[in-house]
């Protein structure tokens, strides 16, 4: 393999990754605050078609990734209306929310279907994308995958350096407690499920405006679900996430790679390599039962009512 | 909050039944408020949706021909959700039954054996189950959840068909199109009625239901599934054996979505397509649900289904809308439901606080005030 190529597959690396850092990102924060959104593909398609459909009518692209970031957010409130103020059984709820954004976006989307429309071009950072290298594959990207870099130091730093990630941490081991001293646990795991959602949608607006400018009915093709398992793979560490992200990008690049070395494999079978990943990963890290349990949220999953 | 929520002492059987018909009411609520904002007459829209498509009997045999693998993919996944096992995976089996299946009806073209269909059901059966074993695999010796692998078997299965009718299994006379050859008559399954597509499978289906309704309702292991569904300790406590039980729900519910599969490309399609299956394995989750687990609920729950894959067909074509319609109905029903469900627990009070705030003598009613909506926030 020669020079071009490999920085050319990083530099691709970096890009599908992207949308898996977004949406595990949210997750993440959601169900750390105790919350299992299943919805997380239906909130991307949402995030996706509405981007779209935005950035297309209003010829502002800017404005499609706001109106993305508002369905996704929208769409969560709807699971959390049904989840939290109903108490649903939140798997049942997350389903439906996926049934229900891949329906509504195909419905959505339906007359957009193949409509061209320029995407969100490259920002060559100066002097960072000079230098050899890493220059091209961290520093020539379209702004989104800037903005992934600064939502993952956000989430980083709430997390692991703030007072108000300490009460939503608090808040998904034991919301009794976290009620006992005071914190509004209701508010803060609407407040978590509302950034999954919104964080899902600029997802969406990620795949739809920048990676392949265009609307594709079930377009996301599973990285809701992908980004479900890479919180499992990070242990809930958002460190991990991004390191995850990549790994998981690289795995959906394997086209790339394989020309790269002159084979000609089916693309149908090299599609199956995420999912497939997915599943090794899964199996390499779920074995080891008390490793999960110390890492896993407490009561992730597990409605709670206050007055219970 | 105008309303709140008042949990009730024990939960109403009543509503556990009223539930799928609220939730059913409230979608075409929906949905005519939705066909009004779209310019169409909600009646006439309504009327074409739900009423013309079993309007003859060649509609009524379309609706057998599309629940028989609804129902087939959702009485394994009640087996499944009675037990807690979250088997996402109804699609990925039946297309893996659909592949199999129909991989081995193509090695039949020269014959004309009796054998050649049983075995090409069998195989399609066999396929699903092993695709099944997977996730059962995963979950009972690695921990691994089983709603993630089953999901992500469904994208594999996926490639995998379309692999295989790009790739090894395509018709040589075909075109370049992306199918197989046409199956035979030897291993093509037979008509129920003349005139329409009607095939066997509808009676495959219906034997199943009484299986399953027998196994859940009458045999000791379909007891043990649900007392593992309600409370995994009691199960622990009462010796049974959970990976049996989870490796059980999972292959019968694979077997069901195999058979599901390969009845539908040796039934009404008649050829491996890329298309084998419009998300009936998704449809089923929502079937499970609607028809609470119960196989009774389930055969009305799939009829629904198959009516609103008709009729969203049907509007399609005669009144130029959208396809996806139907997957938007299939996610408002599964949405309202899950809302609808709330009653069984709980009962819808006005507020007294907001009584209070009118009528300041029912003040003395705020006492108890458990599960609030208003008081979540505090």
């Amino acid at each position: 393999m020669d020079y071009d190529l490999i920085v050319n597959i990083l530099y691709a690396t970096v890009r599908t990754g992207t949308p898996l850092i977004l949406v595990a990102l949210g997750e993440m924060v959601c169900e750390k605050s105790g919350v299992l959104n299943l919805g997380q593909e239906g909130m991307m398609l949402m995030g996706a078609v509405i981007g779209f459909i935005a950035a297309l009518e209003t010829g502002n692209l800017w404005l499609g990734v706001t109106f993305a970031m508002a369905a996704g957010l929208m769409m969560s409130l709807l699971f959390g209306f049904i989840a939290l103020n109903l108490s649903a059984n939140q798997v049942a709820t997350g389903l439906a929310l996926t049934i229900f954004g891949t329906g509504l976006s195909a419905f959505v989307g339906s007359d957009y279907v193949g409509t061209p429309l320029v995407g969100i071009e490259p920002w060559h950072i100066p002097l960072l994308s000079d230098i050899p290298f890493v220059g091209r594959i961290l520093f020539s990207h379209d702004p989104l995958v800037y903005l992934s870099f600064g939502l993952f130091v956000g989430v980083y730093l709430f997390l692991n350096r703030s007072h108000a990630g300490l009460a939503l941490k608090a808040v998904g081991e034991s919301p009794q407690s976290a009620k006992a001293t005071g914190l509004p646990v209701f508010k803060i795991r609407y407040l978590a499920v509302m950034f999954g959602g919104a964080m899902a949608g600029l997802a969406g607006a990620y795949l739809s405006l920048a990676y392949t400018p265009l609307w594709a009915e079930n377009m996301t093709a599973g990285r809701g679900w992908i980004a479900l398992a890479l919180v499992v793979f990070a242990s809930w560490k958002a460190e991990r996430v991004l390191l995850g992200a990549y790994l998981f990008g690289a795995f959906s690049i394997m086209h790339l790679v394989a020309q790269g070395l002159g084979f000609s494999v089916s693309p149908n079978l090299l599609a199956i390599m995420p999912y497939l990943a997915t599943i090794v990963v899964l199996v390499l890290l779920s074995s080891d039962k008390a490793r999960v349990k110390l890492y896993a949220p407490v009561s992730l999953g597990k409605p709670f009512h206050p007055a219970d | 909050m105008i309303f709140k929520l008042e949990r009730r002492v024990d939960d109403s059987r009543w509503m556990a039944y009223l539930s799928p018909i609220l939730a059913g009411t409230l979608t075409l609520i929906t949905g005519s408020i939705l066909f009004w904002a779209l310019g169409k007459d909600p009646l006439q829209t309504l009327y074409t949706f739900f009423i013309a498509p079993v309007s003859d009997l060649y509609g009524w045999t379309e609706l057998g021909v599309k629940a028989a693998p609804i129902m087939l993919c959702a009485l394994g996944l009640a087996v499944c959700y009675r037990g807690k096992v979250w088997n996402i995976g109804a699609e990925g089996q039946l297309l893996l039954g659909a592949l199999a299946g129909g991989a081995l009806a193509l090695q039949f073209l020269e014959s004309d054996s009796a054998l050649a269909l049983p075995l090409v059901l069998v195989a399609g059966a066999l396929a699903g189950m092993a695709w099944a074993a997977i996730p059962a695999l995963l979950k009972t010796h690695f921990n691994t959840n089983e709603i993630l692998t089953t999901i992500m078997l469904n994208y594999i299965a996926l490639n995998l068909l379309l692999f295989s009718v790009h790739g090894p299994l395509k018709d040589p006379g075909g075109f370049n199109f992306p199918e197989s050859a046409l199956f035979t008559e030897a291993v093509t399954l037979p008509l129920l009625l003349e005139d329409s597509r009607m095939h066997i499978g509808i009676l495959f289906a219906l034997f199943a239901l009484v299986a399953v309704w027998v196994l859940l309702s009458k045999t000791f292991v379909g007891f043990q599934i649900k007392v593992l569904g309600l409370d995994t300790r009691a199960a622990h406590f009462a010796g049974f054996k959970e990976r049996r039980l989870v490796w059980l729900a999972l292959l019968l519910s694979g077997a069901l979505a195999g058979l599901a599969g390969v009845c539908e490309v040796t039934g009404p399609i008649g050829q491996l397509v890329p298309q084998v299956s419009p998300g009936y394995g998704y449809a089923a989750i929502i079937v499970a649900f609607l028809g609470r687990l119960h196989p009774v609920g389930i055969l009305l729950a799939s009829m629904l289904m198959a009516l609103i894959y008709i009729g969203g067909e049907l509007v399609q074509i005669e009144l130029n809308l959208p396809l996806a319609l139907t997957g938007l109905f299939q996610g408002m029903l599964l949405f309202f439901l899950l809302a609808c469900d709330v009653l069984i627990a709980y009962r819808i009070r006005l507020n007294p606080r907001f009584n209070a705030m009118r009528k300041p003598s029912s003040a003395a009613l705020v006492n108890g005030a458990d599960a609030n909506l208003s008081t979540h926030s505090q």
